[in-house]
Order: structure tokens, then sequence, then C-alpha cells
């Protein structure tokens, strides 16, 4: 028997009213972090407003010194973490299942938990309005304004806290959209046939797995720092200010990118779909976009041109940063030769990529200017910096979203598109932004620093400053115009037929509005336009004749696929909805504001509730005790179910926590070994005589672990892990660690500790396992990821270990 | 406002030395090649989108692919950073031994000034205002007494960040006579739009004489109401005027205070009036700053106090 809507709907549903909060479905969540973001975006501009108002003459005196700064600082955090990265994971979590044919994300209800935390982030952010403590020392933080001893109030607390809170969304979005990449793609779409929209989400989703971490650990750094005097930044106890620029930037220039490339992978579906033409150079265009992905980790340092570095790194990183343009380079003239070849029909979202070139362009070219050392030690901090970045981002970012907005609305609206009303939007913000950023350049060259809250007149800056206030406004009432628009053909259009557009990918594969579940029956493409090739493929899923067509439908059933065949593995039972992921999000939010209030008491208490609420999401798993191994997913492939693979998506998707794990755990070592570096004698004389012998036991008794773990005996394993820790506890106690004193002792401190809490949680996984083998649960899964996590955790002591006792034994 | 009229005192884009006429050819030889490219660009996306569908390109996609995204930023790229590196030598090149040596340390929100001698030893101290002979390299040896600050003067060199627990030098030279406003460019903190300073560059004579004149103790008249009320209220706890009291380092150096332009770091004109409001509403003025007002003195005493400074040469 054959499934019909009627029998997916009700098993895939986001149930409404109040329940709506258990929805864990992918179309739920994408739509829900695309409002959030932009909402916060609206909140980002009417910030960019009063910056600017207050700019427009001389001496103007609307907001104060402390105002004027809480607005740039908030107006930069709010446009980078909560408005440009989650709008665009949002984007992601809704379009990359349906434009790989997959159902769902693979973890649904990561989805869900990431969007609680992205939410309550925001909002402990913004509570620091309500609280009169506003940050006030930029996006970037730097120390040591940041630290206690310069800004004794909360207002850096907020940013740490309610940033790091988001973060978990940006690393757990990526995690899933990793996963799902790999393993959801429909049977066919090997990876030289997925869209380019799903590459450039591919080498996005890694660059937050690697470039996120350090900020974390950078911002769990200056916290403990602030909270408890551990002195990282601190120069006059061996730490250096410097530390955090670079673990800021080594986050920041790698951002850019992650909002660009996801840009660019919007701009690389409407081209096509406009000019009636596949993709001209789609492997040109994924080699660029992997290619910038490696680069952009190689730039860092053009952002600190001015801090004194070796004319060496300097001449490196300036040649790094002109080499990026290249990848970039190749995607704009992949476009251009696109155009070129096909027949363009100028439609909105065309009207918008239009006004995306010339934006990104001018702002990729001002870009190459800054990259030049010896110009940057000019423009670097002056309101040139400023136009160059907003270029890029609102260029590079900006208009390909709202093209992107206007492309796919028929897909959530199932309405029909007007041309009028949004080209009068593009015309508005256009016009508005270049009249804002453009004589911006000029401002800053003529000598106009940045984040200045009032300046002198008669500097030439004052007409230039009017302009830009006017260009402002204007931009402003386009953003209106849009929400307008929105609202306009929301309530009077018609209703679009099922693929508007005439494009070839397969979200437009379904019926407008999309349904619950996406397909009635994942299909099998052989192209990389799917319904360019076969017109008829919507009605055929929908018939479902393709896998997992049948009926009657039981429960959320998915299919996986090999991450380089593409051809059918496994299929997925993905859990329904369930209030887990708030609580847990929830409890995690009683933890920051515990660190906030700095009750720690509260604080621990988060932290317990939110184990709790983790243990109930991975014991309560949707396949239950005992049922079918395997099923007939359709078109004669006979499927084992997930749970009793080793290698399902829970697999791969620890293996991609352990790389973002290891890129903390590596920024820490980073650290460590800068500092050492810039101090005159590393360790300090008189620091940790604790000798070899005892952490060289500690450390075989962890390795003897793993052996144990992988002869499945997870007990002993948890029992000599435990010995290994309090041996070294003891060791680096006896040694007299006073973690406050200095830098190193409190680098070290962080190293042991996070080693530490990597021990509770392998420990706490193995007995997790021991539990659910005594419960009868018979599957591979679990026992395969707490293996995976148990080695892992072993090999990271190692590079602590060496790094804490070799290096300097050897040094010495 | 003090500083009316003074359009061009602190713009890259009008250079007084050779440090920052060098960057200064960079901007422009960039910015004619950044529209150039720019409009190529943007002409061939717009012929590609709107010619009549029917007219093809003539060339293959891979020439245009290869040719417009590596191979031309390639060379036009590689020309530009081998110009870049050699600049960004050239312009840390340490200087002779006929530089003057000054140090400045960065306080939140003002500049300590030192002139130092050929042992690096300090012979004065100023603030906020610095003059140099023109015609000779100047190397400012920078440092920062709080967070983060940078050292800019556009109209003479590009900036230098000034960071705690760490030195850094930045070389300009002065090859005209005239004023040049620096202002810091690290955001450091609530005043960080009102940390300004001046850079006077004087003929070699003037300079030797301004030299003279600051290395003098104050020549400060010995019965004097302001002079009683510095010393009666506090000012010298923080403030050094050499000759009257004893050195103090939390506040700028007042020994020849009258002889600068300005007052707070750019935030008023030095006038006996102006230096009146600053004492006793400077947190009205610039809220932040470390100086507590002295709104509490009398008209009177406020008075004399200016016309003390104003004494101070």
């Amino acid at each position: 028997m054959r499934a019909r809507h009627e029998d997916l709907e009700p098993v895939w549903r986001t149930p409404p009213g109040i329940a709506a909060l258990t929805g864990v479905n992918h179309t739920t969540v994408g739509l829900r972090y695309v409002v959030t973001g932009f909402a916060f975006f609206l909140i980002g501009g009417v910030l960019a407003m009063l910056m600017r108002s207050q700019l427009t003459f001389a001496g103007n005196t609307l907001l104060d010194h402390h105002q004027y700064n809480a607005a740039f600082t908030l107006h930069g955090t709010v446009m980078m973490f909560f408005f440009a990265v989650p709008i665009l994971l949002g984007f992601s979590a809704y379009l990359v299942p349906k434009m790989v044919g997959a159902r769902d994300l693979i973890f649904p209800r990561l989805s869900a938990f990431g969007y609680f935390c992205y939410l309550f982030g925001g909002l402990l952010l913004m509570s620091s309005v309500v609280y009169g403590e506003p940050p006030t020392g930029g996006w970037f933080m730097y120390t040591p304004l940041s630290s206690r001893p310069f800004t004794p109030d909360s207002g850096p607390d907020f940013w740490l806290l309610g940033v790091t809170f988001a973060e978990i969304s940006a690393v757990a979005g990526a995690v899933e959209l990793i996963a799902t990449i790999f393993k959801g793609r429909v049977p066919g779409m090997t990876l030289a046939r997925m869209p380019l929209f799903v590459w450039a989400i591919l080498v996005t989703a890694f660059m937050i797995v690697f470039a996120f971490p350090p900020l974390i650990l950078g911002s769990i750094l200056l916290e403990v720092e602030r909270a408890f005097g551990l002195p990282f930044y601190d120069a006059a106890r061996g730490g250096d200010p410097i530390l955090w620029q670079h673990l800021f930037w080594l986050f920041g220039h790698p951002e850019v990118y992650i909002i660009f490339l996801p840009a660019a992978g919007i701009v690389s579906t409407i081209i096509p779909t406009f000019a009636r033409l596949p993709m001209i150079g789609y492997r040109w265009v994924v080699v660029a976009l992997v290619a910038t992905g490696f680069l952009s980790f190689g730039l860092w340092v053009h952002h600190m041109y001015a801090v004194d570095i070796p004319l060496v790194s300097l001449s490196f990183f300036s040649a790094a940063s002109m080499a990026v343009v290249i990848p970039t380079g190749i995607q704009v003239f992949a476009w251009i030769a696109t155009l070129w070849h096909g027949r363009p029909e100028v439609r909105a979202p065309l009207v918008f990529v239009m006004g995306f070139f010339f934006v990104f362009v001018l702002g990729g070219l001002t870009g190459v200017m800054v990259a030049l050392v010896p110009f940057d030690w000019q423009a670097h901090d002056t309101h040139f910096v400023v136009a160059h970045l907003h270029y890029v981002l609102f260029g590079g970012m900006v208009f390909p979203l709202l093209a992107g907005l206007y492309y796919w609305l028929p897909l959530v609206s199932g309405k029909r598109l007007s041309d009028f009303g949004s080209r009068l939007v593009f015309w508005l913000v256009f016009v508005g932004f270049n009249l804002t950023f453009l004589p911006m350049h000029l401002t800053g060259l003529v000598g106009m620093p940045r984040r200045v809250y009032t300046y002198a007149d008669g500097m030439g800056w004052d007409l230039l400053n009017f302009i830009s206030t006017v260009g402002g406004f204007l931009t402003a009432a386009g953003i209106g115009a849009f929400l307008v628009d929105l609202a306009l053909q929301g309530r009077f259009s018609r209703r679009a037929r099922p693929n508007p557009w005439n494009a070839g990918t397969l979200e437009w594969a379904m019926p407008s509005p999309v349904p619950s579940y996406n397909f009635v029956s994942q299909p099998r493409v052989e192209d990389r336009d799917p319904l360019w090739r076969d017109p008829e493929l919507g009605a055929r899923q929908q018939r479902a004749e393709f896998y997992l067509g049948h009926a009657p439908v039981k429960r959320r059933e998915m299919l996986v696929t090999g991450a380089l065949s593409a051809e059918p593995e496994q299929v997925a039972i993905l859990p329904g909805n369930t209030w887990v992921p708030l609580f847990a999000a929830l409890f995690m939010g009683v933890f920051f504001v515990g660190v906030l209030a700095q009750v720690y008491a509260i604080a621990i208490l988060g932290i317990v509730l939110a184990a709790g609420a983790f243990l109930a999401w991975a014991w309560k798993t949707p396949e239950g005790v005992g049922g079918e191994r395997d099923m007939d997913a359709g078109l004669g492939a006979r499927l084992p179910l997930h749970h009793t693979v080793a290698r399902s998506p829970g697999w791969w998707g620890t293996a991609i926590v352990l790389f973002a794990d290891a890129a903390l755990y590596g920024s820490l070592i980073y650290a460590h070994l800068f500092l050492w570096t810039v101090s005159p004698s590393w360790p300090p004389p008189g620091y940790l005589d604790v000798g070899f012998a005892l952490p060289a036991v500690a450390l075989a008794i962890l390795a003897l672990s793993s052996v144990a773990v992988q002869w499945r005996q997870y007990g002993l394993a948890a029992a000599l892990a435990v010995a290994a820790a309090v041996l070294q506890s003891y060791a680096l106690a006896a040694s007299g660690l006073a973690p406050g004193s200095h830098a190193y002792s409190a680098v070290v401190f962080m190293l042991w500790t996070v080693q530490a809490v990597h021990i509770a949680i392998a420990v706490a996984m193995a007995l997790f396992t021991l539990r659910r083998r005594a419960a009868g649960y018979d599957e591979a899964q679990v026992p395969a990821v707490t293996r995976l996590f148990w080695h892992y955790m072993v090999a990271q002591w190692g590079a602590g270990f060496a790094v804490v006792h070799l290096f300097p034994f050897v040094a010495a | 406002m003090a500083l009316a009229g003074c359009e061009g005192i602190q713009s890259a884009l009008d250079p007084a030395g050779p440090n920052a006429d060098a960057i200064y050819r960079v901007t422009v030889v960039m910015t004619v090649g950044a529209v150039v490219i720019f409009a190529l660009v943007l002409l061939l996306v717009l012929y590609a989108t709107y010619r009549h569908p029917d007219r093809r390109p003539a060339v293959s996609t891979r020439l245009l692919i290869v040719g417009g995204g590596v191979v031309f930023p390639v060379v036009v790229l590689s020309a530009l950073l081998a110009w870049g590196v050699w600049l960004t030598g050239a312009l840390r090149v340490p200087p002779g031994n006929d530089a003057v040596r000054i140090e400045v340390v960065a306080n939140m929100f003002w500049w300590d000034v030192r002139y130092l001698d050929e042992h690096g030893q300090a012979r004065f101290a100023t603030a906020n205002e610095i003059a140099i002979p023109v015609g000779r390299p100047v190397e400012f040896t920078l440092g920062s007494r709080d967070v983060i600050h940078s050292f800019w003067v556009p109209n003479l060199a590009g900036k230098i960040d000034m960071i705690p627990g760490r030195v850094t030098r930045l070389r300009l030279q002065a090859d005209r006579p005239g004023l040049y406003r620096g202002q810091c460019a690290e955001f450091c903190g609530p005043q960080h739009a009102r940390m300004a300073f001046l850079v006077v560059a004087l003929p070699e004579p003037q300079y030797a004489e301004w030299l003279e004149n600051q290395r003098e103790p104050a020549r400060a008249p010995l019965q004097h109401q302001g002079r009683e009320a510095f010393l009666a209220h506090g000012c010298a706890s923080c403030h050094t005027v050499r000759g009257v009291s004893q050195a103090a380092l939390l506040g700028p150096d007042l020994t020849h205070v009258a002889s600068r332009a300005w007052i707070g770091a750019g935030t008023l004109a030095n006038t006996p009036e102006q230096l009146v409001t600053w004492i006793a509403e400077g947190e009205r003025v610039k809220p932040g700053r470390a100086m507590p007002s002295f709104g509490h003195l009398d008209r009177e005493t406020l008075e004399a106090l200016a016309a003390f400074l104003s004494e101070l040469r």
C-alpha cells in the first residue's frame, strides 16, 4: 500500500498551540531561526539608526558616550552572532534537507535544542539593556578593557555568556548539517551532483566546527579571569592581552566567510535558475568554496597589522589575504559565464543578485586595499574599514539574503510573487546603502576614527557624516518596505503553482506550502538538476513511486545513504516531537544565569539538571527495546535500522563534535604555547616542580582504560579513568599549583580541568552503555559512540600531557 | 569648539612627511586600480545579463573563469604584494643617530610624553602636545599604562597600537612645519572619542627654543593665590609642576601647560575661561576622565587657579 499525505502528516507535523514548542521538524525549526534572526536584524538596525543619528553633526548630544558605546557594541554583536550566522543556519536547516531529498535533518532534537540556545542566548544578552549594564567594550571585547579592573560592571559577562550560549547553537547546527549532508542525501546524489548551495553549507559548517571553538575557549578564559582572577590576559601576571586578539580573530576572520559562503551558495542557486542554464564551472566553484574555507583560517592577523607583528608574519598574512581573492574571483566569473551563456530572465531575486554584484565586488576591492599592510596602517580602525566591512557583509550577505527570501518565499507561503514591490524595496535599499557607505571611505581617509561618539566640527567630516545618516534612513525605509511587501503579498497574492521559477533542484519537487515530511517517497536522482531532467519527478515522488513510500506510516523514517556513494545504507528512525530539547536549553540557561549572577550554586544546579535532560534525551530513543532490526525500504532495498549499525548517523555526529572539541582543546594548547613565546621564562621560576613520574603513570593508566573500553569492559575502563584522574589531580595539587598567581599555572590548571570534564563525561557514557545493555537494548550505535568518545578523550590527554609535562621537561 | 577650521589637520590624504606620503601614493594607485576593475566587472555583469539573448560570448567559459578569476588577480596581486611588502619593511627601518627620541605612554584618556636623551633617559615630561623638528626623523617609543590604545597622526604616518606590557615603536618625519592632529585609534573606553593630541612641527631653530623652554622648571609667580590654591586643593598630588611641587604621575605634567594649544587631550581650547570650565565641570565635559570636578571651589579660587596655570608658559 502506498503512503499519502493523510498518512504522513499526523506522524510528522508540529502540533498547534503551546505544544508547538515540542516541534523538532526542520521546517518548523528553520523558519523559527529565520524569523528570530530577522527580528534581531531589526534590533541591530535600530541601533545603527541611533548611531547614525548621533553622528549626523559634530557635537550632537542625542546619545551620551555610554549609550553610544553600548549601541555599537550591541549592533556588531547582534548583527554577527544573532542575525547573520543564525539566519543563514535557519536557511540551511530549512533548505538543505529539501535540497538533498531528505525528510528532516538527521538529529531533529539537536536542531530544536540549538534554536532554543540561540534564542535564550540572545535574550540573555539583550536583558543587559534592561538591567542597565549593557556591554560597552565593542563586539571584539578586547582585553584588558573588558577585564574586571577596567570594566567592573557586568556588561562583558552578559556579552561572554550570551554569545557563548548562542554559539552552542551554531556548533550544534553545523554538526547537524554536516551529518545530514554526508548521510542524508537521496540515492544517486553523489558529492559531484550536490547542489552548490549544499556544498557551500557543507564548507561553512566545517568552518564553524573549527572556527567557533577558539572564541568559545577565549570567552571561557576571559569569564574565568573576570570571575576567579586567573590571569590569562593580564600582562602583570604573565598573561598577554594580545592572546585574546589572536583567539578572537582566529574565529573572527573565518566568521566573515561563514557569513559569505552560504550567501554565495544562494547566488549560485538563483543565477542558473534565471539564466535557464546549469551552473557553468560547477567544479571550479566547488574547489573555490573549499579553498576559501581553508584560506580563511590563514588570514586572522590582518585584523592586527597595527599590533607590531614581525615583518615575516605581516608578509605572510598579507599574501594570504590577497590569495583569498582568487577563489572569490573564480566564483564571480563563473556566475558571469553562466549569465552570459544562458537566457537571463530578470525577475526580483536576480535584481537583488545584481545589487550583490555591485556592492560585493566593491567591498572585495577595498578588501584588497586593506590587505596591503602600509595602507591598513592608515585605514585600520577608521571609517574606511566601517565602509569596507559593510560593503562585504551587507553586499555579500544581506543582498543575497533578500534575493533568497524572495526566491524561496513561494515554497513557504505557496503564494505568487509580484515584481513591483520587491523592485521598490531593492532600489530603496540599494541607493540608501551606497549613500551611507560610499562616502564613508572618504570619511575614514580624512581622519575620522571608528567608535567615537562625538567629533569636533571643522575637521572636514561634517557633510560626509550628514550624507551617511540620510542614506542610513533610506536603507531603513527599504527594510520597512520589505516588511510591508511581505505582509501585502501574504495577504493578497494568488496561489503559486509548484516550482514557480522552473528551477532544477529538489526542493521544488514538493507542493507548496511544503508538507512537514517533505517527500511522500524519497526519490533517486541522476543529475545535478533533477527537475530539469525529469519535470515529472515531483508528481512521481508524491505518487510514492520511490523509497519509503509505504503505508501505514507508524513513525518518522528517513533513508541514510553512503557518504560518498550515496547508495542506501540504513533507515533512520527519527524521534518525534518532545519537550526535552526545550528543557535541556532552559537548564543550560539556568547555568548561564547562575554564572552571570555569580551564584555558583545555581550554576551547578543548572548543570546537574541539564545533564539529567541529556541523559533522558539519550535514553529515550524512538526504536525502543526489541522490535525489528531491518525493513523493506522500497524499490527492492532491505535495509538495517540505524541503531543496529556501528557507523550510524549518531556515530558520525559524535565524530564531528569531536572535531570541534579538538579545536577547543587545540585552542587552549595554542594559548599555552603563545604565552610561552611572549614570556621571558616558561614555566616561570619556582613553578610546577611536579616531576615527571606521577603524571606519566596517570597517563599510562588512562591509556590502559582505552584498551578496556575496546574490549567492552566498560566498568573496568571507568574505574581506570577515575584512578588516573585522581592520580593526576594529586600530582598537580602536590606541586602547589596556584592558578591565580601566574598565567602559566592558570593555563595548566585549565588544560587539566577541561580534561577532567572529558573524563567525567566518558565515565558517564560508559555507565550509560552498561545500563542500556542491562535494560535489554540490543544495539550497536550506543557502544560505538562510547568507544569513539573514549579513545578521543585519552588521545586528548596525550596531547595535554605532552604540553604540560613533556615540553618543559624537554626544553629544560 | 576648540578645533574649528582645522580641516585637513588629521587626514591621510594630506601627507606632510615621507612616511605618510609613501602610503598616500599606494592609496592613490590602488584607488584608481580598484575603480577601473570595478567598472570592468560591473559592465561585464550588466552586459551578460541584459544583452540580446542571441548574443553569446565569443570567449570560452574556461578562458573567462581562468583568465578573470585566476590569471588576472594573480598577476595584479603579486605586483601589489611585492610593493606592499617592500614598503612595509622600508617604513619600519630604524632611524639613524640623529633621530629625536620621544616616549609616549597612553592613559585613559590622555598622552604622557617624555623626551629622551641618547641613553634613553627622560629629559623632561609634557603631555598631549608633541613638538618635533622639521626634516629630522623621530622615533616614538610607545606603551600604555592601562588598556590598549593606538597612536595615529595620519598626516605623518600610519598607526601603531600601544599595549600594556609591551613596547612598540613608530618612526616618522615631518617635511613641512605645521600643526598635525593625532587621535587614539583603538577603542579604549568611555572617552575614546576625546583622546586627541597635537604634533607641532617646528623649524629647527624654533624647535631648539621650545626644547630649551620645556627643560626649564616652571617660571611660576611666587606670590600667587592660584599657586596656593594649586597646592592647597590637592592638584599637586596628581599633576607635576616642576619647581612648584613634587613629581606626581597620575595626571598630565603641567610645568609648561600654558604653552599648549588645548586642554583635556584636545577637548577644549587652552584659555583661562575654558580652564575654569575644565577644573570645575570637567566630568560633565569629558565624562569618565579620572580627575574629579572641583565645582565646590568658589569662583575666585577657580579663576586664580586658571590664571596661575595660564602663567606656566
